[in-house]
């Protein structure tokens, strides 16, 4: 990776992190599996090794990395490290609380969101790619806050 | 195309220029006016060759029921009971006796004759003016007997462009996604069937995850999104030939599809690395053009009637809202500033309004605003709906609104639904699946 890559995702993260600490300082008020309204439970989880879950959740509208995602992800970049003939797709998904085109267009941002972290950590470009649900594809059919909070995610799921 | 073979045959007799009666679309109507339609007449031989040919017992009885549910749903006209009228269908078609229909309070009334001449289906209709006592228009079809519902159809156009002086949208088709299976595994497909929701038929077989459909200005083609070898990507498909092909070569998700005016450009959206802009592609020399470049999320966009403006949604302003620029991405305006998120603008093809849907509150709201952002009006609240599409007199509105679960996350439907632009008129469009993303053709024939 050149210096201006690493800069540049860099960059990303500095922002990211400005962005969460001035969330964090309004609220991060924890009701049931929800903080704010991310979804921190485990439920629809999957593993793609032990302790190496393969998905991360986002708020409403947002793209933004959590802190519990951002450690999700740096597990998931030292599992692919050590596993370098695996190459993942990142598949991005939004709740049903949007247009289904804008939606579309967030699952991709959201999936680069979690692949512009893994590159930081040191996996390559050419091993990860995105593919957009937007909200075709709800694990939760249920019409409700915590239901919208699991189907806003990005899962990381091994091609081959 | 079946099209083809439909043409006028011969006008019997001008249109006269004294309207008497008039129907106001441009109101909420409380008192849709009071017409009858009488059931088009038919000779015993001609009845005959229909029943072989078309298994229809009574053809002129069948043409007249698809005109009075044609001109019930418009929600402008009360077509009145069979069983009162008094005259005979072939002797009102050639000479009402007015005083009759005037008793059972008709206003106007259509009557009619079918034949079968040479192989093929001749119709003549007839509006007459009870008040008045005169005859407002007369005209006559041949076809093949295969397009009898299009005739019906025809007929209406031509009834509702009399009456209100605006071209009707009886003839025309919506194309929309059908949708069967669990919420959280459903089984897309393409479907097309006429604006009654009669002949529909399926145009791929739900394979793969296909979504939003669009028609071309002529009705032949159709742009829409599929997940093909999990690629999703722009398609166009010819609904004659059924040929298909991907649109552009593009390094990644290709959505929101719709063609220019002229028909010979798609534009959509292409995600990159987390941003979504808008590109056009000319159909014939394959150019490809960047429109808005911008890091945020630009999509849904489309082209206003003249094609020199496009309207489309983007959350660079932190939020999803509505954004008109000139046709080669110059002067970006916002227009959206109410409370909430607004997305999936859709120009009017009158030109003069600009649909949307809205999100405020947790409530979806489908509504009209003026190009440059004012009078902006609500038409319809609900739990869920989106995705307007125009009738192609501009008068009407179809959507897509999907129900809210229960609590085990069952009860989920999705449905067709159309209200009228004065917000009058709401009501669910019948199909044979739950539905979703509603296009609507123009008008088929003219």
């Amino acid at each position: 990776m050149n210096l201006s890559k690493t800069l540049k995702n860099g960059f990303l993260i500095l922002v990211a992190c400005l962005v969460l600490n001035a969330c964090a300082t309004k609220k991060t008020e924890t009701i049931g599996q929800l903080q704010g309204d991310v979804y921190t439970g485990s439920e629809s989880v999957e593993y793609l090794a032990s302790g190496v879950p393969d998905r991360v959740f986002f708020a409403t509208n947002e793209t933004v990395l959590t802190t519990a995602s951002r450690e999700t992800l740096r597990k998931q970049a030292a599992w692919l490290r050590k596993n370098s003939d695996i190459n993942v797709v990142l598949e991005g998904h939004a709740d049903e609380r949007g247009t289904r085109e804008y939606n579309l267009a967030l699952g991709e941002r959201r999936a680069n969101s979690a692949k512009d972290y893994l590159m930081t950590y040191g996996i390559s470009s050419d091993r990860i790619s995105v593919l957009s649900y937007g909200k075709e594809k709800p694990v939760d059919s249920g019409s409700n806050p915590l239901s919208w909070s699991k189907n806003r995610r990005s899962v990381t799921v091994k091609a081959n | 195309m079946l099209f083809r073979y439909l043409y006028v045959l011969l006008i019997l007799l001008p249109i006269k220029a004294f309207a008497l009666i008039e129907v106001d679309i441009t109101r909420g109507n409380l008192n849709p006016l009071p017409v009858a339609v009488s059931p088009l007449a038919i000779d015993k031989s001609s009845k005959d060759n229909f029943k072989k040919i078309l298994k229809k017992e009574n053809l002129g009885l069948e043409i007249s029921a698809i005109v009075e549910n044609n001109l019930k749903q418009s929600g402008l006209f009360n077509p009145l009971n069979k069983e009162a009228f008094l005259q005979k269908p072939d002797i009102a078609n050639l000479k009402p006796r007015f005083e009759d229909w005037n008793l059972i309070k008709a206003q106007a009334l259509v009557t009619g004759k079918v034949t079968f001449v040479d192989e093929k289906l001749r119709v003549e209709f007839r509006l007459w003016d009870v008040l008045a006592g005169k005859e407002m228009m007369a005209l006559a079809f041949t076809t093949v007997p295969n397009n009898w519902r299009r005739v019906g159809h025809i007929i209406t156009d031509k009834v509702y462009e009399r009456l209100t002086g605006e071209k009707g949208y009886f003839d025309t088709r919506i194309i929309y996604i059908s949708e069967e299976g669990p919420k959280t595994n459903r089984i897309k497909k393409l479907a097309i069937m006429d604006q009654d929701g009669f002949n529909n038929k399926f145009l791929t077989l739900g394979n793969e995850l296909v979504l939003t459909p669009r028609f071309s200005p002529t009705n032949q083609m159709v742009t829409y999104l599929s997940y093909f070898r999990n690629l999703p990507r722009v398609y166009l498909l010819d609904i004659e030939t059924g040929m298909q092909e991907v649109v552009g070569d593009f390094p990644g998700m290709t959505f929101a599809p719709r063609f220019s005016p002229d028909g010979k450009k798609i534009i959509m959206s292409f995600a990159k690395d987390g941003n979504s802009d808008i590109y056009t592609m000319d159909l014939e020399n394959r150019i490809v053009e960047r429109i808005s470049n911008h890091p945020s999320i630009d999509t849904s966009p489309s082209y206003s009637p003249d094609g020199k403006y496009i309207t489309f949604n983007s959350d660079r302003s932190g939020y999803q809202q509505i954004y008109v620029m000139n046709s080669n991405g110059k002067n970006v305006k916002r227009i959206s500033f109410g409370n909430g998120l607004y997305g999936t603008p859709v120009w009017s093809p009158r030109g003069d309004l600009i649909a949307f849907t809205k999100l405020h509150k947790g409530k979806f709201y489908i509504g009209v605003m003026r190009t440059d952002g004012t009078g902006e009006r609500l038409l319809t609240e609900n739990f869920y709906q989106e995705a307007p599409s125009w009738s192609p007199n501009g008068r009407v509105l179809i959507f897509y609104r999907e129900t809210k679960t229960n609590i085990k996350g069952e009860g989920f439907s999705a449905k067709l639904w159309s209200i009228d632009l004065t917000g009058y008129n709401e009501k669910m469009v019948e199909t044979e699946t739950d539905a979703s993303d509603p296009s609507w053709s123009s008008l088929l024939s003219n």
